[in-house]
């Protein structure tokens, strides 16, 4: 049975394979190779070699977006990980109504983002209608704005992976530090902080990418007003492809760029924090 | 049982296969309405796929398209891009297989895009019935492009609201005077029941259009005429004080504060006009049919003035009128489609119901020689665009068809912006005028 499976096998990946390769390997290889070119659509490609790669270089927009994406991603990882953490553990204290807690706190998750954007919009623009202010009257605004809308929306998931981490660890464990006369910060620092490495793991690297490639809120939210102040690098991307006459092939090489940096980044982030995982 | 085994695992493969690309046939076709009746198709008799630009008539196309289906039974798709997305829906609909047959471009600047897409439609009947060369785009002998609408626009007024403050039409005849006018009403908006005079100058990107593009068509007007030019490489901005001067009365005789304008529609703007709350609003013909759909304003009620920013002569000067939709047809789509988008585009224009749907549904103004008579559109707004012409003032040119691009607009359309808000200054816009006019016509 198990040499007959072993035979078979391609047979049984073929469909998925197939998928994986008209879906996204293709698409990516063209993608590189669009790169290279100037065109208007994607099938009409002209090779140009590395003049889009100097143009993206020399386009202000993309080098603000990618200082402000930069400054985002660190803002939004530590907000969100520190209350989705915060938020787990008082989940796990066994409140009443903690099923209910939980399930509210999960809920933003489900909705898109783009209706998300528009929600918060409505909400900030209604809010600060009263100070004569819009949400796009200065980045400072979107960019808070995002960090919020953000927030509210993963400290729910990033909490439920949280709350599976921290019912893992052992209860002797808590029992043993208290017989040892352990105080609540050195039980949370030594303890349950070590034990849930795992989910932080886990946490900070699906915060950081997210966060890196975040479009359907910015898009919704501030649409990169006021002056692109507040436009990331997904949008920056997005807009150069589409709204800049001449510039798609520009687009893609910034997407390529794109890719590079956000495969970078999660790889040196998963490499420094498995080396903190503890082994029960 | 052995033998079972793999008669049973590769059929179970093979329906596996086909299910998955079942599944990525169905996706391709729902995400594109176009593509899967397009595949219905009755072959030899070619189909029609126009990618419409106009949201505001969207309706109206898919009702035309039926009726003309019905009589020939030739397919035609209508689809309409969502407003301000159309060159990119334009840039993913045309690499596809079952490309648009018919698209539109904006003007010399639209169609040095996508030249490379465009059918020559001289000797072609549409052309043909074109009232003058004037409507066609041209590239030496070629015609790439067919104007199929004039539009025009100005500040549209509430006269119920003018005359209650004391004033007529007759009474604005220059950027001074408009100003006198517009000062007063703002001043006493409280004993008028008004908001301001002016509807709010949007800056959100369904209304930033009308002062990046359209109101900074006069002082690139202005200037081309002064130097007796029709489109330039590197724009002085002669006029683009007198660009300042309207803009600072649209921002400051407004409806609300400056500081408010980054999130204001084009919606907003438009509720504020139909519901009296301002007497001024700049818009063109086209908004007649969002006017008369909030159905609070006569037809009696509601007028358009020129757009006066100060230059010298301006007594003269009428609406601004042109055009900035080309119907442009795919090369690259088959003969027979081809042949059916000709047909398509013909009937449009010669036949009664194409006639009628164009000029009374759509309320457009046709370059074509057919629409005369009852097939004149009852526009009030264009009746008063008429009235001009008729009494001796010089049309505005479109010259903002030969703005060097979108990224040029943006970028005047940020400074401006960000100088009503008191984030920036003026020289931002001078500088975005100026500056980014020679940078972007470079590239």
């Amino acid at each position: 049975m198990e040499r007959s499976l072993r035979k078979y096998s391609p047979i049984f990946i073929l469909p998925t394979m197939l998928a994986f390769f008209v879906g996204f390997i293709l698409p990516f290889i063209m993608g590189i190779y669009l790169s290279f070119c100037e065109f208007t659509t994607v099938t009409d490609g002209k090779f140009v070699g590395l003049k889009n790669y100097i143009k993206v270089f020399q386009d202000a927009t993309f080098l603000h977006s990618l200082w402000f994406t930069v400054l985002f991603t660190i803002v939004s990882v530590i907000a969100i990980n520190v209350l989705a953490f915060a938020v787990a553990m008082l989940m796990t204290k066994g409140i009443r109504g903690t099923n209910v807690f939980r399930t509210v706190f999960f809920m933003p998750n489900l909705i898109g983002g783009i209706v998300l954007g528009y929600i918060w919009q409505l909400i900030f623009n209604g809010i600060l209608q009263y100070f004569s202010r819009t949400l796009t009257y200065s980045s400072k605004y979107g960019f808070w704005g995002l960090v919020i809308l953000i927030c509210w929306q993963q400290i729910g998931y990033m909490m439920i992976i949280y709350i599976a981490g921290l019912q893992s660890i052992p209860g002797d464990l808590y029992e043993a530090a208290e017989i040892d006369g352990c105080t609540k910060r050195q039980t949370l620092f030594k303890i349950t902080i070590p034990m849930s490495m795992p989910s932080i793991t886990i946490c900070t690297f699906l915060t950081l990418t997210n966060g890196f490639k975040l479009f359907d809120q910015n898009l919704a939210l501030t649409a990169g007003q006021p002056s692109n102040k507040t436009e990331m690098l997904a949008l920056n991307i997005f807009s150069t492809f589409y709204s800049r006459v001449g510039w798609e092939g520009v687009g893609q090489a910034k997407a390529v760029i794109f890719f590079i940096i956000v495969v970078a980044i999660a790889l040196i982030q998963l490499r420094l924090t498995r080396s903190k995982e503890v082994q029960q | 049982m052995k033998r079972m085994n793999k008669v049973l695992a590769l059929a179970l493969a093979a329906v596996m296969t086909a299910s998955a690309l079942a599944g990525c046939g169905g996706a391709a076709s729902s995400s594109t309405p176009a593509a899967s009746s397009g595949s219905t198709s009755t072959g030899a008799k070619g189909q029609v796929y126009y990618l419409n630009f106009k949201p505001e008539q969207a309706d109206q196309w898919t009702a035309l398209a039926k009726k003309y289906t019905e009589q020939t039974g030739v397919p035609v798709n209508v689809v309409t891009a969502a407003s301000g997305t159309y060159e990119q829906t334009l840039k993913s609909e045309i690499a596809k297989t079952e490309a648009p047959t018919l698209f539109q471009v904006n003007g010399p600047v639209g169609l040095a895009a996508w030249k490379d897409y465009c059918y020559d439609l001289s000797g072609t009947d549409v052309y043909k019935e074109l009232k003058s060369d004037d409507f066609a785009l041209k590239d030496g002998n070629a015609v790439y492009g067919i104007a199929y609408v004039i539009e025009t626009y100005g500040i549209i007024y509430n006269k119920t609201l003018l005359e209650k403050a004391g004033y007529t039409a007759a009474d604005i005849t220059n950027f001074a005077s408009l100003k006198k006018v517009a000062d007063d009403i703002q001043a006493r908006k409280a004993e008028l029941g008004i908001k301001g005079a002016f509807a709010s100058a949007g800056m959100d990107s369904s209304s930033d259009w009308r002062f990046k593009t359209h109101l900074a068509n006069l002082p690139i007007y202005y200037e081309y005429q002064k130097d007796g030019i029709g489109d330039t490489e590197a724009i002085k901005g002669t006029y683009l004080d007198n660009y300042k001067n309207i803009w600072d009365l649209y921002i400051t005789d407004s409806t609300c504060a400056p500081s408010l304008l980054s999130s204001k529609t084009g919606d907003d703007a438009l509720s504020e006009f139909v519901l009296g709350e301002a007497v001024f609003y700049q818009n063109g013909t086209w908004a007649y049919g969002d006017i008369q759909k909030a159905d609070t304003l006569k037809d009696d009620e509601i007028g358009m003035l020129p757009i006066y920013i100060g230059a010298e002569g301006e007594e003269n000067q009428g609406l601004c009128t042109g055009s900035e939709n080309y119907w442009c047809v795919n090369k690259n789509a088959k003969p027979e489609d081809i042949q059916a988008t000709l047909d398509f585009m013909k009937w449009c224009v010669t036949s009664e119901e194409g006639k009628t749907a164009l000029s009374s549904e759509m309320g457009f103004v046709c370059p074509f020689k057919g629409f005369t008579g009852e097939f004149l559109p009852s526009n009030p707004l264009i009746a008063a665009a008429d009235q001009y012409i008729a009494d001796g003032k010089t049309s505005v040119l479109w010259c903002f068809t030969t703005m060097p691009s979108e990224e040029w607009k943006n970028g005047v359309g940020n400074a401006l912006l960000e100088y009503a808000q008191g984030t920036g200054d003026w020289s931002a816009v001078t500088k975005a005028f100026v500056d980014g006019w020679a940078t972007e016509k470079k590239a």
